[in-house]
């Protein structure tokens, strides 16, 4: 792995209220790399990448994205630096076109950048096929392809992805995992939070496990794969 | 048949004002679910801002160039007091819970409708002749020039923000918006912005909306601007509140509706048949004509 590091997150802490979320959180992402989220409901990976594009205020601590602090910066301007964030549960502009949406994606762009366009068409041809159709009408799997789709459309460097298989049937939740290695393949340093932890540490290079609010567990995917601690809690075998 | 024909020249007219006022409510509600209750007292005061502007600034002429400036200026003016409301009365409370930015926008309804009180004071003014009075007799339905200037300036203004809202970029970025603020910023939106721009552009169409009612009607008071307030809202629930098209169709469909009642029945009976007109329609279509979907964002 090349050891430039793109993105740093130090000491985040988080409040919604009175209620702490991350509690001192820290975390590395190299340039290139895979890194997942791994956590239990609860357990503040949403509330994380909501907070690295400013959708959410961090209490303190400090997020960098190439030697640029974004906790004071407003979230459009997150988008322009390169980080492009599809959101838990998709988030599609349902009343608007399939191609509305993906032009949308775009729209930090002084130009629509037809190649992006033709590459997302490429790895998800359902959605060209269902260009003219309102988002909101397309399955829940498609929707995530458009919602991944959309957020390349900025062309960014850092790709945040909240959940992806989130409410998906596996035969296309396999499919989305493929286009996600695909999308690295091409140069997009990728972030992914899931639920399903084997699938995601067998795309991930590196992952860290949250556990209400701190980083419980942290190393390579084959690391992480082989401890006990994600057998257990993620992977559904009990260890003797 | 000359009433029908009298009464729809007379019910376009006012449709158009109810309409431009209308969009005002809709474009705001629509980004951020926000009933602008001042919005009809802004209108009331453009007209007292226009009047103004007609007497200290353009000397009372009424010239073609006068009244464009009489226009602009207005518009302007108006547009920079729309953007200092959504900061002062509506910016302050974007987080805090509902209730407190209708408190809000009561309040600011009531400061504004007394600030013209101090300002113009209290007795009705004459909205000055800004354009010749022509009339036009068709075979028994006679049409005046200001009517004829009011619904095609309307008509124009509209066509115009339609195809701004769907044909453009920041137009999509409204519309993102309104859908999805969140998601909107996810796309790189800055929604402060279009926020900005949705008060200045309601707060324009209104404003000429205000000027219409003082060429149209000429005596202009302080408060008037509860009544079309009023009317225009209802336009816009009419339309589906937060659709744009919806609020121009609400606006023509209301100023109709009431030209034919005045028409046939009565004037004083317009209001008790435009509130029964409202409550039909909301029985048969609760999100109003062309409104989709006014479920309530968490
Ligand atoms: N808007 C909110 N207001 C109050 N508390 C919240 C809010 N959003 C999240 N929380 C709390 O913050 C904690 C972390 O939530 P978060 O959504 O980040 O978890 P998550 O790891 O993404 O979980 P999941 O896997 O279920 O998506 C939870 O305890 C949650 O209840
Ligand atoms: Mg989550």
């Amino acid at each position: 792995m090349s050891s430039e590091v793109l993105f740093t997150i130090e000491d985040l802490e988080v409040s919604y209220g009175s209620i702490a979320a991350l509690k001192g959180v820290s975390l590395q992402v190299h340039k290139g790399e895979i890194v997942t989220i791994l956590g239990a409901n609860g357990a503040g990976k949403t509330t994380t990448m909501r907070t690295i594009s400013q959708l959410l205020k961090a209490k303190s601590g400090s997020i960098r994205f190439k030697g640029e602090e974004l906790t004071k910066m407003p979230a459009h301007k997150v988008v322009k630096l390169g980080i492009s964030h599809s959101p838990e549960g998709r988030r599609v502009f349902g009343v608007l076109t399939v191609e509305e949406n993906l032009l949308l994606g775009a729209y930090t762009q002084s130009k629509v950048n037809t190649k992006t366009l033709r590459w997302v068409y490429e790895m998800f041809p359902r959605l060209e096929e269902r260009r003219k159709q309102l988002a909101g009408t397309l399955s829940g799997g498609e929707q995530q392809m458009l919602a991944i789709g959309r957020s390349l459309m900025s062309d960014p460097e850092m790709l945040l992805l909240d959940e992806p298989s989130l409410g998906i049937a596996p035969i296309l939740v396999k499919a989305i995992f493929e286009q996600i290695k695909e999308i690295s393949r091409q140069g997009v340093t990728v972030l992914l939070v899931e639920q399903n932890a084997k699938a995601a540490l067998k795309l991930a290079d590196r992952g860290y496990v949250l556990d209400v609010g701190r980083i419980a567990l942290e190393g390579t995917s084959a690391e992480l794969l082989a401890s006990d601690k994600v057998q257990e809690a993620y992977l559904g075998k009990k260890h003797e | 048949m000359d009433i029908f024909l009298q009464q729809l020249a007379n019910g376009l007219t006012i449709g158009s004002i109810f309409a431009l006022v209308a969009l005002g409510y809709t474009m705001v509600y629509g980004v951020m679910r926000l009933i602008n209750f001042a919005h009809g007292d802004m209108v009331a005061a453009s007209a007292f801002v226009g009047l103004t502007v007609y007497t200290q600034v353009m000397g009372q002429a009424t010239s073609l160039f006068s009244v464009i400036v009489i226009f602009l200026l207005t518009a302007s003016v108006m547009a920079c007091v729309g953007v200092l409301l959504e900061r002062l009365a509506y910016r302050p409370l974007r987080d805090a819970p509902r209730l407190s930015a209708v408190v809000s926008a009561l309040g600011a309804s009531l400061v504004i409708q007394n600030g013209i009180m101090l300002i113009w004071g209290p007795r009705m003014q004459i909205f000055p002749e800004l354009v010749p009075q022509v009339y036009w007799d068709l075979g028994g339905v006679v049409i005046s020039l200001i009517q004829v200037i009011i619904l095609a300036l309307s008509l124009v203004l509209m066509v115009g923000l339609y195809l701004f809202i769907e044909k453009t970029r920041m137009g999509a970025a409204v519309r993102a918006s309104s859908i999805d603020q969140d998601a909107a910023r996810l796309m790189g939106i800055n929604v402060n912005s279009v926020i900005a721009l949705i008060f200045i552009i309601g707060s324009s169409l209104g404003a000429i909306g205000g000027l219409f009612i003082g060429m149209y009607y000429r005596g202009i008071t302080f408060n008037m601007g509860w009544q079309y307030g009023l009317y225009a809202f209802i336009a816009a629930i009419i339309g589906g509140i937060g659709n744009i098209p919806g609020a121009m169709m609400g606006g023509m469909l209301l100023g109709l509706f009431n030209a034919f009642i005045a028409g046939y029945i009565s004037s004083t009976w317009a209001d008790a048949f435009t509130f029964i007109l409202l409550i039909l329609i909301l029985i048969v279509r609760p999100t109003g004509i062309l409104g989709e979907r006014v479920a309530e964002k968490v």
